[in-house]
């Protein structure tokens, strides 16, 4: 579960840089999460390429394929992004599930490696994927501080806020967010590819919106703007979906179906819920002033 | 590919595209007036389509009075959804609310999928053969729904043209602020341009589900092909929206030639990226993207 929460929180940062940070909007997460998964599954599985590179490779697929996506949309409205994401992600799951010579079709890739599987036993494979994950989550998360501190952050912030000043301010607005759209896809490939190791199966049916959702959920709730509330986020959802994976059985005379449902329901209603009431998520953006004053002493 | 083929492909085409026409029209009704890409269409579509089976199989009621459940149904509840679920959130944005509207959606669709589980369903309608003629192949109920689709289309023109209310609708489309001046309720038109579109949708849906099944997920899949038709037709306009729902339904069944069925929703896509690069504003759209 844990393992769950931080790929979770890898994405969310990730998603932070585009939605927190650049205020652009990625319906399609999945879509790259699932590129991310197939590419580094295919490499090892078939060409038995180290898993290292096999994941490295899988998150440049993803970024590759953001980078695309942004160039075509990157002059459009958000609403647009919006949308072109949603159908990339469809899209790709479509022809995941139909190009049975590629990915196996609806049945899936097994056996996908993973480091030293055979070597441990169950329990001590899991830790050791959660001490990867986690180092990978205090990676990304230092990487997108320094990042969202940086000018390029700031930049971020200044197209997400008005993107018109932006632009008279002589930033080149679209290979901006072309950038930070590839970064944050490739965050969402690498998250995907971890998730093909440590799951070792992993099938077209897995990478539906509702897993977007999800980690909207996860950023949302923790707090747009930010990589802490974007980590806090991520373990908050695992935690709500996996407490609901107990619990809701529990309610008698569901069906299994009508349990699954009621799940997804909540978790949607979570989202929309938290859109209405609370916005800005549990920790939210802190305020910058003008001039960053040092954190001891001085009142806000 | 000979004539004969060409045609009957041309044919399914219009067919599929006057109920794509439906979802499209709602989704660009409400995008003109309220200003946001309400991706809930699909699963209002889906509403409809249910609404219509309980009473179609519970009720025995007959096909058209069916249909007109299913219209205020959809209608009823996109209002209520509206009114309650993305009115309060619609001042933060129109991409927030669009968020918002793919939460309402996977919501709605898990409330249908509560009640009425993952099987797919039939209606209950007598089974008509085929017509056959000049080598083409039509079904009855695939020109029954042209037909319908075609008087709503045509009612819903004469609405906006002549009514005064439709007339409010359209003013507040093209210009909010002096719609307001001139003392038109934004809010009560809001409430009418939803009441409407996803009454819109729900028709759709049940109009795809009389040819073939539905399930809580019928309408999700049709969303790409719907937005794909709002977006070459040019979000906002209805008539876009009814050139656009054809060109995509000819289009899916052209490029069906060549790619399997599943990849309906692709196509689409496809569409939608091809328009958004050459010409974002569609064919008949006004605004500026």
């Amino acid at each position: 579960m844990a393992v769950t929460g931080g790929l979770y929180a890898l994405m969310a940062i990730g998603v932070n840089l585009t939605w927190g940070l650049a205020g652009m909007v990625n319906l399609g997460l999945i879509g790259f999460f699932a590129v991310g998964a197939y590419v580094s599954a295919l490499l090892s599985l078939r060409l038995g390429i180290p898993i290292v590179a096999a994941i490295a490779c899988g998150g440049m697929a993803a970024a590759l394929t953001g980078a695309g996506l942004a160039v075509i949309t990157a002059r459009l409205r958000g609403d647009y992004l919006a949308i072109v994401t949603l159908g990339f992600a469809e899209t790709i799951r479509i022809t995941a599930a139909n190009e049975i010579w590629l990915t196996n079709g609806s049945d899936g890739l097994s056996g996908i490696p993973g480091p030293f599987r055979a070597a441990l036993n169950p329990e001590l494979y899991n830790l050791l994927f959660l001490a990867i994950v986690v180092a990978m989550v205090a990676l990304a998360y230092a990487l997108a501080e320094r990042l969202a501190k940086s000018p390029f952050g700031r930049v971020l912030r200044a197209i997400r806020d008005d993107e018109q000043v932006a632009a008279v301010a002589g930033k080149s607005v679209i290979a901006f967010k072309i950038k930070a759209f590839a970064l944050s896809a490739g965050a969402l490939g690498i998250a995907g590819a971890l998730y093909a190791h440590f799951n070792s199966f992993i099938a077209p049916e897995i990478f539906v919106p509702l897993f977007t959702l999800y980690i909207k959920l996860a950023l949302l709730a923790g707090g747009r703007g930010n990589n802490r509330g974007a980590v806090l986020g991520g373990f908050l959802v695992v935690f709500l979906l996996e407490s609901g994976r107990f619990l809701i059985p529990l309610l008698p005379g569901l069906s299994a179906v009508q349990g699954a449902a009621l799940r997804e329901f909540l978790i949607a209603a979570l989202l929309l819920l938290l859109l209405r009431l609370r916005p800005s998520g549990l920790l939210p953006e802190p305020r910058r002033t003008l001039v960053d004053y040092p954190r001891t002493g001085v009142a806000r | 590919m000979d004539a004969t083929r060409l045609l009957q492909l041309l044919l399914n085409g219009m067919m599929t595209g006057a109920i794509l026409m439906m979802p499209a029209i709602g989704l660009t009704l409400i995008y003109g007036v309220l200003r946001f890409p309400n991706f809930a269409v699909a699963a209002h579509a889906t509403v409809g389509a249910f609404a219509g089976y309980v009473v179609n199989t519970q009720l025995g009621w007959a096909l058209l009075p069916s249909l007109a459940c299913a219209v205020v149904a959809a209608a009823l509840v996109g209002v209520a959804t509206d009114e309650f679920v993305l009115k309060p959130v619609r001042p933060a944005g129109s991409i927030t609310t669009a968020i918002a509207s793919v939460a309402l959606t996977i919501a709605l669709e898990n409330v249908i999928r509560f009640f009425f589980g993952n099987d797919l369903r039939g209606y209950v309608l007598p089974v008509v053969r085929d017509w056959r003629f000049a080598g083409l192949r039509l079904s009855p109920q695939q020109v029954e729904n042209l037909v319908i689709a075609g008087v709503a289309v045509a009612v819903l023109f004469a609405f906006l043209t002549f009514t005064r209310t439709g007339k409010a609708m359209r003013a507040v489309a093209d210009n909010p602020m002096l719609a307001n001046i001139k003392g038109i309720d934004a809010d009560k038109v809001g409430r009418l341009v939803t009441f409407v579109g996803m009454g819109f949708a729900g028709l759709g849906g049940m109009l795809t589900g009389l040819d073939t099944t539905i399930d809580p997920l019928t309408g999700f899949r049709t969303i790409l092909s719907v937005f794909a038709a709002a977006v070459v037709g040019g979000f906002g306009s209805v008539p876009g929206a009814v050139i656009g729902a054809l060109t995509v339904g000819v289009g899916e069944e052209l490029c069906l030639v060549v790619l399997s069925p599943e990849y309906r929703s692709a196509v689409g896509f496809l569409v939608i990226l091809l328009v958004l690069s050459v010409r974002p504003r569609g064919i008949l759209g006004q605004r500026e993207f």
